[in-house]
């Protein structure tokens, strides 16, 4: 059966040659698109990470006073981190970014105590968890004991529009990306399917004599889905090889551009899950192709 | 053998292709069946194969409707009938050797027997020369030994040839039709059809007449009659 289908592949040289060509394009589009999505949630992670949440404390607020908050936040499932600034460190890092404006440093002087307080950075593990973490914030400033009075302030109220915009936009994205992977995706196996089906329609006097020599469903079905699968392989060696210097080039020339994403290095650490994909995906939709296509000459 | 229980075959716009065809054929029998174009003898042959569906009526082999086999199955009956067709219907890509073997390897027989037996019946049909020929090197004579050889490899119980020398010379026609003879002697029985007028009348065998998909005439030493 093996070596049947093997010799139908290499026989029918111009529809075994026009097949692996349609299935090489149509793995490169699913590839293409594994890399798309990659730099989309690249992206998107760089942007997530820049969100975050700064509770700054009165300057009388003493140090353990703060890092309870701190470990009560900490201990939330929702917060990934949380990063405590001193007031020290707040003037230390005043200081340092005003270090050409001598105006201000001198003001500062002047004041002769640090006026800076002490804050905490906290980074959710959704951007839509921040209301929560800050809704727990409100609530432990009512209970007496807690944290009350030592909050000066919270910037998510003031950064609340722009990271309810930018999580609305993260999710539509991701949920858009995701159609449109899939759209290609079928569209791309769609017209993979019917170029085999039409590789198998010129094989289809060949089938009806098959039949006739009593040749049972399986014999007959068999060497088309080898040779299937042949192309299907072919195809996906063929793409496999084409993306080695494609991601080298992108990822040499235009990863500034994608925010520090190394193509390259993506292609090269993910190889062995986009090898899976592409040799999975090529071998299976032509198999099932052919199979599908064998069926149809086979009912009497 | 095999018998024709009352088949009418209409087609979806309800032409009618056969008509109440009724039929029996004894085994080692030599039938030709006769008749202009369209006169249904293509479509009877394709019922007996289990190519078409009767729209009422049985066909019987070896007192089993083939048209209650399922489909499954289907190819068990079918090696044990051999098919030469007017267009050879060789596969383009298969040598003359190729598509010989492949008949036998789709009737599961071991490879030994496959190596023996193909050159014996390439030998049988005068093309050992031509073994390693793909169809398009080889003349209409040729590839149609090429199918009987296919056809007999695995020595079925009945040959069907439709049409076997209407691509043919005339010197071609006469030495297909003395392989079929000669297959005929050693016990299968052969269904001809055919419009050859020469080629029947020279057989001296039984005739079968149809005319508008009925059968009209039925002698069991025949001439071409219209």
């Amino acid at each position: 059966m093996i070596t049947g289908g093997a010799k139908n592949f290499v026989r029918s040289g111009s529809v075994s040659f026009a097949t692996v060509l349609i299935m090489t394009v149509t793995l490169m589009i699913i590839g293409f698109l594994i890399f798309v999505s990659a730099i989309l949630s690249h992206t998107l992670m760089a942007i997530e990470d820049k969100v975050d949440v700064n509770i700054y404390f009165h300057t009388n607020a003493t140090e353990p006073e703060i890092l309870l908050v701190r470990d009560q936040l900490a201990a939330l499932p929702e917060v990934s981190v949380v990063t405590y600034t001193s007031r020290d460190q707040a003037l230390a890092e005043f200081r340092e970014r005003h270090a050409d404006d001598q105006l201000t440093l001198q003001a500062l002087e002047e004041l002769g105590e640090n006026p800076l307080g002490a804050s905490l950075a906290v980074k959710a593990k959704d951007p839509g968890q921040y209301e929560g973490i800050v809704n727990f914030l409100s609530d432990e400033e009512g209970t007496a004991g807690g944290s009350s009075g030592v909050i000066d302030r919270i910037n998510y109220f003031q950064n609340k529009v722009v990271i309810d915009r930018l999580t609305s936009a993260i999710r539509a994205t991701e949920g858009a990306g995701f159609i449109i992977v899939l759209l290609f995706a079928l569209a791309s196996a769609i017209i993979a399917f019917a170029t085999i089906r039409l590789a198998i329609y010129t094989a289809r006097d060949e089938i009806s004599v098959m039949r006739l020599v009593g040749a049972s469903n399986m014999y007959i079905r068999g060497p088309f889905i080898v040779a299937g699968i042949m192309a299907g392989l072919l195809a996906a060696a063929i793409t496999l090889i084409l993306f080695y210097p494609i991601a080298w080039y992108v990822g040499s020339t235009a990863s500034g551009w994608l925010g520090g994403f190394n193509l390259f290095n993506y292609y090269v650490g993910e190889f062995p899950k986009i090898f899976l994909i592409l040799v999975g995906g090529g071998v299976l939709l032509s198999g099932v192709a052919s199979w599908f296509a064998v069926r149809k000459y086979l009912r009497t | 053998m095999i018998y024709f229980d009352n088949v009418t075959k209409e087609y979806r716009d309800g032409t009618p292709a056969l008509e109440e065809v009724t039929l029996s054929i004894a085994p080692k029998e030599f039938v030709s069946i006769v008749g202009q174009s369209g006169a249904g003898k293509t479509t009877l042959v394709k019922t007996l194969l289990a190519e078409l569906r009767p729209s009422s009526g049985s066909v019987f082999f070896e007192s089993v409707d083939i048209h209650t086999l399922p489909s499954t199955s289907l190819h068990h009956y079918r090696r044990k009938l051999g098919t030469v067709f007017q267009d050879f219907r060789l596969i383009p890509n298969k040598t003359a050797y190729e598509n010989i073997a492949f008949a036998m390897e789709a009737a599961g027989r071991p490879d030994d027997e496959i190596e023996s037996d193909v050159p014996y019946i390439l030998d049988l049909v005068d093309l050992s020369d031509k073994a390693e020929h793909f169809p398009w090197q080889m003349s209409g004579g040729e590839q149609q030994r090429v199918a009987i050889g296919r056809a007999i490899v695995n020595q079925p119980d009945v040959i069907i040839a439709d049409e076997p020398t209407g691509n043919l010379d005339p010197v071609n026609t006469f030495e297909i039709m003395e392989i079929l003879k000669k297959i005929n002697e050693l016990g299968t029985t052969i269904i001809l059809t055919t419009h050859n007028k020469g080629v029947v009348d020279a057989m001296k065998k039984r005739v079968i007449t149809m005319e508008k998909g009925r059968i009209v005439r039925d002698d069991p030493n025949g001439h071409y009659i219209l």
